[in-house]
């Protein structure tokens, strides 16, 4: 009687467990966003080089928080569109390097200039078992919040951010057309010639 | 303001004429057409007269004009043109039935022109009241109103045509449309638009540096962060554009979209 007793309290325990942690499903994704931004606002507050405008450092830091949590290549797959079947294994190397740096020297200076800012998740519309959400935050510091949105797929157990959102504008989509413009103007290693060309150019500093 | 306003009707006709010309044609290097962006060809032209004019005209001015002034003037005339535009936000509000954000916005513009000298301080938001910057654009697509095609207009740069039919009426989200004296308007005018573009000299710079060309960069923005701002910074997925027709492959990640 007793042993029967315990094994529907573990049962019944068990389903809870379940439940919270199907619930938390989508939850994931929030807590990941969350973390990885609170690591990067904590390591730019306590490195005098990065505030002073080390682009180097910001690299690296690019590199070791959040690039481990982005799905690069179906970033930049969205991003080429239907020429990303045409592109050759070596190509499309190249295309996620070049696009990175890109996006790094885009973003570098705004990171030189985090200094007290704090990251709010904003409500969202996900369903605990959607498996591609996304994720709003707000940036809150001096001025007015700045809107910052990321879509996250569900691979195993993990999440990966796939977009971002900068005050309305996904950054996906913000180069599609430009690269299908450049890839039908000269090809993909055009493309690619471009965008190494861009990347070498040394950044201005404002 | 008679002289303004026949000008722009003027260059109203330029534009539909150019588009009656140039629009069935392929425009662009590559000849990339983009579908919101039938004139693409008159855009550009457009686009580099801008760009011409800002290089040996506004910049400087925005330049000189941050140089020269204070930082602590400069936020003031920032706050007292905010005023104005919040009192239009409200009135936007309104159209659009947000009676929250309506409300916000008149209580801004009442406690700043009040407590902040006519609009001189923010004291809102030093209260932590936000913005909700609505203008007669977005209420416009809130109603339904599709965007219509891409236009970028002399000076003002780039517009959709539902935002330039909005145009003559959003002015009064400045404080020169609210002045009779035309000196003193042509002034005002020219000092917010020195202000605004002061206030981009960093993001400007940006843009030279990543954009693969310049016009497509800040006409896909644009577009976008319209979109965005009618929907409050959520707007409903975009369908499905032909050329997303066939997907890129998403290799290893779930079949959903």
């Amino acid at each position: 009687m007793l042993h029967r007793f315990t094994t529907r309290v573990a049962a019944f325990g068990f389903a809870l467990f379940a439940a919270a942690a199907q619930a938390q499903a989508s939850a994931g994704a929030e807590t990941l966003i969350k973390q990885v931004s609170t690591e990067v606002i904590d390591t730019i507050k306590a490195d005098a080089a990065i505030q002073g405008g080390d682009v180097q450092k910001v690299i690296a830091l690019v590199d070791t928080k959040v690039m481990p949590h982005v799905n690069f290549q179906r970033m930049t797959a969205a991003v080429v569109g239907r020429y990303w079947r045409q592109a050759t294994p070596e190509q499309q190397k190249r295309l996620q390097e070049e696009f990175k740096t890109l996006l790094v020297r885009t973003y570098a200076g705004a990171l030189t200039q985090v200094r007290d800012q704090t990251v709010q998740l904003k409500p969202s519309r996900n369903a605990a078992t959607d498996t591609e959400v996304v994720v709003r935050t707000e940036v809150r510091g001096r001025g007015e919040p700045i809107q910052l949105d990321y879509r996250l797929e569900k691979n195993a157990d993990s999440w990966k951010i796939y977009d971002v959102n900068v005050l309305g504008v996904w950054l996906v989509e913000q180069y599609r057309s430009s690269f299908a413009q450049e890839i039908s103007a000269s090809g993909i290693d055009g493309l690619i010639a471009k965008l190494a060309e861009r990347n070498k150019a040394p950044a201005r500093r404002s | 303001m008679r002289a303004l306003r026949a000008v722009a009707a003027v260059l109203v006709f330029a534009v539909l004429g150019g588009c009656a010309t140039t629009g069935t044609q392929p425009a662009g290097p590559g000849a990339a057409a983009n579908p919101r962006d039938p004139f693409e060809r008159w855009n550009r032209q457009v686009f580099a007269f801008n760009e011409g004019l800002d290089e040996h005209v506004m910049k400087p001015l925005a330049t000189g004009y941050r140089n020269v002034v204070p930082e602590l003037a400069r936020t003031g005339i920032g706050n007292v043109f905010d005023n104005v535009t919040d009192a239009w936000s409200a009135i936007n509000n309104f159209l659009q039935f947000k009676l929250e954000a309506g409300l916000g916005d008149t209580m801004r513009v009442m406690v700043n022109t009040l407590f902040g000298v006519g609009g001189l301080f923010d004291v809102a938001g030093d209260l932590g009241m936000p913005h909700y910057h609505e203008d007669l654009g977005q209420t416009l697509g809130r109603w339904g109103v599709p965007s219509g095609p891409y236009i970028v207009w002399p000076v003002l740069g780039p517009s959709a045509l539902r935002e330039s039919v909005a145009l003559p009426l959003d002015r009064y989200a400045m404080p020169a449309a609210w002045i009779d004296a035309d000196g003193v308007q042509l002034g005002l005018s020219a000092l917010q638009i020195v202000h605004v573009r002061a206030g981009l000299l960093g993001a400007s710079r940006l843009v030279d540096d990543i954009a693969l060309d310049k016009y497509s960069f800040i006409r896909d923005g644009w577009l976008q962060r319209r979109r965005s701002l009618v929907y409050d910074g959520d707007p409903p997925p975009l369908p499905e554009e032909p050329d997303a027709a066939e997907p890129p492959d998403a290799p290893a990640s779930s079949p959903a979209r």
